[in-house]
């Protein structure tokens, strides 16, 4: 039993990756004022360009910064729909998740063609720090990439709350008026805050291809974006209650494969859909009282 | 250095039908870019794009084949839009409908055709309906935001159909993943004797009658079209804007789900897992690309049903992939939106 626990809490880790890495990119666009419906789009063309690279050059790593290349393009992107020319950001960010996903597809058909092997690469190994921990050790045998998304957490914090940087997102996600009339450059920062939102959406993304998977399949985002949403919302867009929804998501998730594991006539579809209706709830219970930027959804025009 | 500001003032006419044309004309340019990384000549590649799947009877029905679901998940998310909710969920509560219309076809084998065929309409429709039901209360009775639920809903759905096609529907004939195969009586006739063109079309156009009709000259119409322009306002003129969003979301899910009774009764005969390539976000693209008024809205899905036909044609005869369909009709929604921005405001020199 014990060590049924620390496999289910190892894999719990590993299931939070890319959504710890999406929803703070999400964070930084909503801090900013904008809702970023392009995430999920976005984490799947990270992926795929994660893949791509890495397959082609050989490097993980090459592939996983041209990831997050492209994911900052898909960040400004949005920014020149939502902030340049200030149209509706659900109807821009999912068109910008259709142009992704397309996009992904086409150049991964043309690339690799219809073969029925699918293309792989060596993923990243999982790396053990303190790996020679009694009991306790296998839940730190886990990929560089995971322990980034887990310093990204405070970093992101640090960032938000005690920069300069940080309280010109807030602000221009709370009161662009007012901001501008401080003397900030509203357009810049929410572009800026797109940008890096995007670079981490499309890491995570990069996540599932070249470390959990080591292969580009098309299910291979499957909704994971529109989670990173609603796990904003249920975190009140704090960067550390964000992080407890998206270890709660990821123990479900890991619950259900360790499940299916032990042979347990179970129907995993059910449990696979359990994290999104949990993600409803939390909804229902935390969406009340979610108070938002004031200004998410509102173009800022200056006259 | 001369200052430029954007004044907000209403559309000419002439706009209407400029920014569509131009839209169009921009997305080529931009998707030929692929066309040319695929090896393939840009001016021969839309020709059989757009010329070739009308140039024979049976492609151009297959164009309308195509539109059927697009037309109602476009008429779907119209009717949500206009009243200010905004549904994302069309997708989902097109695979409810399917799913809904399976589960009847299976059992309507000893009911006549034509009551056969009524009742998987209106399974359908509750099927989609009860799919939207949950967002729709959610936002009515405690303001979560519906552009999530929906979202996650969507998602939900899919996980459901695999559970029932890998368990208690998994087609004891075949042995696929799918369900059993839905009684004759239930099937939609075809209008069209050897081709795929099915009763759905119709389906699709009467609801995009009634939806016009709804909109523009009734009362509810008028209370939609207030909570969707300006919340407060409407709420201030005496408009229940929680109770008119919640019968916009849930007659816009119905309107998905036939969707999905189309794609069973007329196409598949069976529920698949694949039941829909994203009809319900492609209406997504319809809708807004019409401008949210019903007649644009379906020649804007008649248009797209156009260019996916026309990636399958171009697909085949110079192996271009596929997906170029999706590329070109995600690059169209967001041409259209950039170009839109002309159409409400004007430039003036201060």
């Amino acid at each position: 039993m014990d060590t049924f626990i620390i496999g289910l809490l190892a894999a719990t880790l590993r299931v939070a990756t890319p959504l710890i890495f999406g929803t703070l990119g999400e964070l930084f666009a909503e801090r900013a004022g904008i809702l970023n419906l392009g995430i999920e789009g976005t984490m799947f063309i990270g992926a795929f360009v994660g893949f791509a690279v890495a397959e082609k050059t050989g490097s993980l790593w090459v592939g996983f910064l041209a990831a997050i290349l492209v994911g900052v393009l898909c960040g400004l992107l949005m920014g020149f729909f939502t902030v340049t020319l200030g149209v509706n950001q659900h109807v821009s960010g999912l068109g910008i998740t259709l142009l992704m996903t397309g996009l992904s597809l086409f150049l991964f058909r043309l690339i690799y063609g219809e073969n029925k092997v699918v293309p792989s690469i060596t993923p990243f190994g999982q790396v053990s720090i303190f790996g020679n921990l009694p009991i306790l050790g296998p839940i730190f045998n886990q990929y560089l990439l995971t322990y980034l998304a887990l310093l990204l957490i405070p970093v992101v914090w640090f960032v938000i709350y005690r920069t300069n940087f940080g309280l010109k997102i807030r602000a221009a996600g709370e009161n662009p008026e007012a901001t501008d009339a401080a003397g900030v450059n509203v357009y810049q920062i929410r572009y800026l805050a797109l940008g890096i939102g995007g670079g981490l959406m499309a890491a995570g993304g990069a996540f599932l291809s070249l470390a959990q998977l080591g292969s580009f399949i098309f299910g291979i985002v499957n909704g994971r974006g529109w989670v990173c949403i609603a796990l904003i919302i249920f975190g009140n867009w704090h960067p550390v209650k964000v992080l407890l929804g998206a270890l709660l998501f990821g123990l479900v998730n890991a619950l259900q494969l360790r499940l299916q594991t032990t042979g347990l006539k179970l129907p995993y579809e059910l449990f696979l859909a359990l994290p999104y209706v949990v993600t409803i709830l939390a909804l229902v219970l935390s969406g009340r009282n979610a108070a938002g930027p004031s200004a998410i959804l509102k173009p800022y025009r200056r006259e | 250095m001369a200052k430029f500001k954007l004044e907000r003032q209403p559309a000419p006419l002439w706009t209407r039908i400029a920014i569509p044309i131009a839209s169009i004309i921009v997305t080529f340019i931009i998707t030929s870019i692929l066309l040319v990384l695929a090896h393939a000549n840009p001016f021969v590649a839309y020709y059989n794009f757009f010329i070739t799947p009308l140039s024979s009877q049976v492609s151009a029905l297959e164009v309308l084949v195509k539109a059927s679901p697009l037309l109602l998940t476009g008429a779907a998310v119209t009717f949500a839009f206009r009243a200010g909710y905004y549904n994302i969920g069309a997708e989902g509560q097109l695979i409810a409908g399917a799913t809904a219309a399976a589960g009847l076809g299976m059992v309507l084998g000893n009911v006549p055709p034509v009551l056969a065929i009524l009742i998987m309409i209106v399974g359908g429709f509750a099927g989609g309906m009860a799919w939207a039901l949950i967002p729709a209360l959610l936002k009515a009775k405690l303001a979560v935001d519906e552009v999530v639920t929906t979202l996650l809903m969507n998602t939900i759905v899919t996980f459901f159909v695999s559970f029932l096609l890998n368990g208690v529907w998994r087609d004891p004939v075949s042995g696929w993943p799918q369900s059993p195969q839905i009684a004759a009586s239930a099937v939609f006739p075809k209008l069209v004797p050897r081709s795929r063109l099915h009763l759905g079309f119709i389906v699709a156009w009467v609801v995009v009658i009634i939806i016009w009709i709804v909109i523009t000259r009734t009362p509810f119409g008028i209370k939609m079209r207030a909570t969707g322009l300006n919340k407060s306002a409407a709420k201030f003129a005496g408009v229940n804007i929680d109770r008119t969003m919640l019968i916009a979301a849930l007659v816009s899910g119905g309107i998905a789900g036939l969707a999905g009774v189309g794609e069973v009764a007329g196409i598949n005969f069976h529920l698949i897992d694949a039941i829909s390539p994203g009809y319900g976000y492609t209406g997504i693209i319809a809708a807004t690309l019409g401008g949210l008024n019903p007649w644009g809205v379906s020649i804007a899905a008649l248009f797209i049903a156009l260019i996916d036909t026309g990636a399958q044609t171009v697909s085949r005869s110079m192996s271009v992939p596929i997906y170029l369909g999706n590329v070109v009709q995600a690059t169209l929604l967001l041409v259209t939106l950039a170009f839109l921005i002309l159409q409400n405001y004007r430039i003036k020199r201060v």
